[in-house]
Order: structure tokens, then C-alpha cells, then sequence
């Protein structure tokens, strides 16, 4: 008989990690098996980390954990071929212990958490890829794996093997994931002096600034655009949905690379060394797109269960959130030895939906339905609103009250008022 | 002047263990992309740049630059016609920084 656990965890990200963490420090003798070599080695994000979630499972993670900046400005830019539009908030308040978010380096970040959830008593396997769920009827027994040469069981398996989640779609918990759902990223690492990024960025000691961007940037391709600066570099990326990408052929590459060539961007890169080049799908599909997360001896955590707020850039947070959330439910059926079945595992669900993780991605449910159906959010708009700017600030002998004219036309020229009013409305609808 | 630096130099950044002989992914029957899939899109969609089309519309996988992001799969939603699992344990891309 192969030697059986309180719980296995597949995958060793956020969700796993804060899963597995909480599980181990009730006591519950929990196995986690992690594909990659180390923790870490198989995880792509921007990569921003929200305190509040990670403060609720290891509320001194500051002492240790690799941190790279604290952000004390957040940029927001609207771009056209060769100018964009900004808004900047900046506040001495975020550079105040504690502070609210960090940029991170997930694979020294993963370390960090995945040595920590050891410490707390978990026995960690890497370089061991689950191959199936191992069934008992309806139940989930067990798992798998292609390296023990065998199977391992447990009472409960918890699934936070991320956004493919090949585990889940095979036992048919969840469907293939559809283009219009996921959005592609790319992004890259520059390497550069921390003077360098400190002077380009206005910023000084250990303070940050994070750059999101929409517009011309995506070639009409619902998605954003980020420039993040860490410690001694900066990452640089864009993501779009998988679905645009698809009907117009765009190469991630070439967006990537054009970006990079926008004029308000390169000298913000200039000199960098590029050391790694990654990929990812983020799950954006949103409250709809939210599959079954639980059943008979199974719960789902994390970016496989689609847990991923795109409207204001968060996953991590909602992956750790669910992670624990998910391992106190179990906790709490184990301290009043009732059995792990889905009966008894909705209470995950009613944890979730008394949280931020579902009142935020419901209150956002139209959001991406609205933006898909209206590709003039990311194409028409930004370039009306940077010829405005440009009409406006340009001084050529046109007096204002024609440049306002002018703009105007400009708009209902582009969208017609019926249109205007409508965008109006939906932008309402999408926020509401 | 504006630079734009190809995939392959970009890959050549990062750390992989090549499972040599044993791709993770492959094309289900490549007679369905040579003569029934119009688009292609995985030869253009993958940021890897590991599909490619060749002279007489087949097209070719070679996985050892793949950075496992599952595009190829999910884009392929006309045909269904990649089969895609993870590599085996502790190979493919390792990320440094990811």
C-alpha cells in the first residue's frame, strides 16, 4: 500500500504554497509535488505582490522575503503611435511602513514561500509532473505522478497546477480553456544599474513605480501593456486576449518588440541587458468563466479556477486568498472529522463568495463581454484622446475656442453622438 | 532607428532542460493543418515561434524553445489538433526569474 497523506497539493505557486502553508501549520500531514525543478522555475507573473493577502498567511513576511521595491507611483498611460496621455498618482503615503505592494522576482519569490511552507511542515517533491487524479468512483483518491513509479493518496486533493490545469480538464472539472477567456502576455527582464532606474523613474532608496499602459501598443487587440521597475531591473511586457490575437495573427513577439520601440517607452529601457524572455496565459474570462471549483475529495485554487481580477491587474492576491480559504474549510471538516465530500466542501464556495475574490470578480461580470463587443475602448479613444491633447497643448495662432471645436468634431466624427452616448453607457455598465 | 530582436535571440536568454526525443507537444495529424486549417495561427500566435509553415503548407513543431504557456492548444479551438501535456518532471523551460 503506497503511503497516504491528510491532503496533496499539485503545483507549488501562490495558491499551492499558501494552500499547503496553512494546511501544514494545522498539523495535517500534507505532500505538494511541483513539476519544475524548484519552486518558482515553471511561474511567470508581471510581477506585483499585494501585502494584505500574503499578511494574512504569514503576517511577518517582510523580515525575509525577497522583496525588490515598494510602489510609491502608479503611471497610467494612454498611447498613439508616437505620444501618449497620462495620469500619475504618486504618494508619499505608500512610502510608509507597511507598505502595500511590492514588485517581486517569482522565481526567487516561490523559493521564499515554498521554504517557509517546508518549515511549517509539508513535504515538498519538485521535478514531479502529475499525470492523473487517481478516481474511486466519482471520488478523487489520490494522484498520479511520473517519478514516484507509483501512486500516492490522500483525503483530499487540492488542484493549484494553474492556468492550463491539465489535471482539471482531464477529469472533466472544467472545459477547454476558450481563446475569448485567457489573455496571452510576453514579457522580458532588463538588466540595469540601480542608479540608472533609480534617476530614469525619479525615485530614490528602495521606492518603485509600476506603468500600466492601454492604446495603439496592442494594435486594436483588447489588453495592456506594463513597465515595472525591481531593484537592479525592469520588466516589460504586454498581454492580450488570445482570441484577438487569433483573428488578427499578430506576433506576440513583434508586439512585444514594437512596444519597445514606442518612443515615450524606449528611453525608459534604453541600455538594458535582456536576460529572459516568458509567456503566459492569464485567465480573464472573470465570474462567468469560474468553473466548478469543488467536489467529491477535490477543491480548486488559484489561476485553474480562473481566479483572476484583469480589470485591476490582480491574480496572485486571489490565488493565495483561495489557497487558504480552500485549506481552511478542510480544516475546519477535519477538526470535526466530517468527511471531504462535496456536500460538505461547499462551505470553500461560501468562504469565496463572503470574500474580496467574488464580490470583485462579480461586480465586474459584463466587463468582458462589454470591452470584447467594443474594440473602440482600445483603438478609437485612445487616439482621439491624444489628438485632443495635441490640439489643445500645440500653440500654432488657432484660437482655443476653434481647437475645442475642432475636438468635438473629432469625436462625433469617429463614434457619432449615438455612439458616444452608448460608449457611455456601456463603460457604466462594465464599472457598475 | 528602431531594433527589432528576433524570438530565436531572445530564447537563446533562457535556461531549458531539453527532454531530447520526447517533445511535450505534438501535432495530432498534420494533415489536418496542411489541408484543412486555413489560418495557421499557431505558426504566427506561439511566442516561441516553435510552429512554423513550410513551402508546401505543412507545418513543423519543434518544441525545445517552448516556454509552456498552452497558446498553441487553446488558439487550435477550430480543429482541436494539439495534443499538449507538461514535460515530464524537472524538464523543459526553467524559469531564472519568471
Amino acid at each position: 500500500m503506497a503511503e497516504k497523506f491528510d491532503a496533496i497539493v499539485v503545483g507549488a505557486g501562490p495558491s499551492g504554497n499558501a494552500a499547503a502553508y496553512t494546511l501544514a501549520k494545522s498539523g495535517l500531514k500534507v505532500l505538494q509535488l511541483e513539476r519544475g525543478e524548484y519552486p518558482g522555475s515553471k511561474n511567470v507573473q508581471g510581477a506585483i505582490l499585494y501585502s494584505d493577502a500574503l499578511e494574512r498567511i504569514i503576517p511577518d513576511f517582510r523580515d525575509d522575503a525577497p522583496l525588490e521595491r515598494h510602489i510609491i507611483e502608479q503611471r497610467m498611460w494612454v498611447l498613439d503611435d508616437e505620444s501618449f496621455v497620462g495620469t500619475h498618482y504618486r504618494s508619499d503615503e505608500f512610502n510608509k511602513p507597511p507598505y502595500n505592494r511590492y514588485t517581486i522576482i517569482r522565481a526567487q519569490f516561490d523559493k521564499w514561500f515554498s521554504q517557509k511552507v517546508q518549515e511549517a511542515g509539508a513535504l515538498l517533491l519538485c521535478e514531479t509532473t502529475v499525470s492523473d487524479l487517481i478516481m474511486d468512483g466519482n471520488r478523487v483518491v489520490g494522484v498520479q505522478t511520473d517519478r514516484l513509479g507509483g501512486s500516492v493518496y490522500a483525503d483530499i486533493v487540492i488542484l493549484a497546477d494553474g492556468v492550463n490545469s491539465v489535471l482539471a480538464r482531464k477529469a472533466g472539472f472544467r472545459p477547454e480553456l476558450n481563446p475569448g477567456d485567457v489573455a496571452l502576455a510576453v514579457k522580458e527582464i532588463h538588466f540595469m544599474p540601480e542608479e540608472t532606474i533609480q534617476s530614469r523613474f525619479n525615485i530614490s532608496g528602495e521606492a518603485g513605480v509600476v506603468i500600466e499602459m492601454v492604446g495603439k501598443i496592442t494594435k486594436g487587440m483588447m489588453g495592456t501593456g506594463f513597465l515595472y521597475t525591481n531593484k537592479e531591473s525592469l520588466t516589460i511586457g504586454v498581454g492580450c486576449m488570445l482570441s484577438d490575437f487569433k483573428k488578427q495573427k499578430v506576433s506576440p513577439n513583434q508586439l512585444l518588440e514594437e512596444m519597445k520601440n514606442h518612443p515615450s517607452i524606449k528611453p525608459l529601457i534604453e541600455g538594458g541587458e535582456m536576460k529572459e524572455y516568458a509567456a503566459h496565459l492569464i485567465p480573464e474570462g472573470g465570474y462567468k468563466a469560474i468553473p466548478q471549483i469543488y467536489g467529491e475529495g477535490w477543491m480548486i485554487v488559484g489561476d485553474s479556477g480562473m481566479f483572476v481580477n484583469a480589470v485591476h491587474r490582480e491574480g496572485s492576491n486571489l490565488a493565495m486568498t483561495t489557497g487558504r480559504l480552500a485549506a481552511e474549510t478542510i480544516i475546519e471538516l477535519a477538526e470535526k472529522q466530517k468527511p471531504f465530500s462535496a456536500r460538505n466542501l461547499a462551505a470553500y464556495r461560501e468562504k469565496l463568495d463572503a470574500s474580496f475574490v467574488m464580490k470583485d470578480l462579480k461586480k465586474y461580470r459584463n466587463m468582458p463581454g462589454i470591452f470584447h463587443r467594443n474594440p473602440q475602448f482600445f483603438t478609437t479613444y485612445p487616439e482621439l484622446v491624444n489628438q485632443a491633447a495635441h490640439t489643445m497643448i500645440k500653440v500654432d495662432g488657432i484660437d482655443k475656442k476653434t481647437k475645442e471645436r475642432e475636438i468635438r468634431n473629432s469625436f462625433t466624427h469617429r463614434r457619432s453622438l449615438f455612439g458616444l452616448m452608448g460608449d457611455a453607457f456601456k463603460m457604466w455598465r462594465a464599472f457598475e | 532607428m528602431n531594433t527589432i530582436a528576433k524570438v530565436e535571440e531572445k530564447l537563446f536568454q533562457n535556461r531549458y532542460k531539453v527532454d531530447a526525443g520526447r517533445p511535450h507537444i505534438t501535432i495530432k495529424n498534420p494533415d489536418i493543418c496542411a489541408h484543412d486549417c486555413k489560418t495557421q495561427q499557431c505558426s504566427v500566435c506561439c511566442p516561441a515561434g516553435c510552429y512554423t509553415t513550410e513551402g508546401n503548407g505543412r507545418v513543423v513543431l519543434i518544441t525545445d524553445g517552448c516556454l509552456e504557456c498552452g497558446t498553441c492548444r487553446v488558439i487550435c479551438d477550430d480543429h482541436r489538433n494539439v495534443a499538449w501535456e507538461y514535460p515530464r518532471g524537472g524538464y523543459g523551460i526553467l524559469f531564472k526569474f519568471g
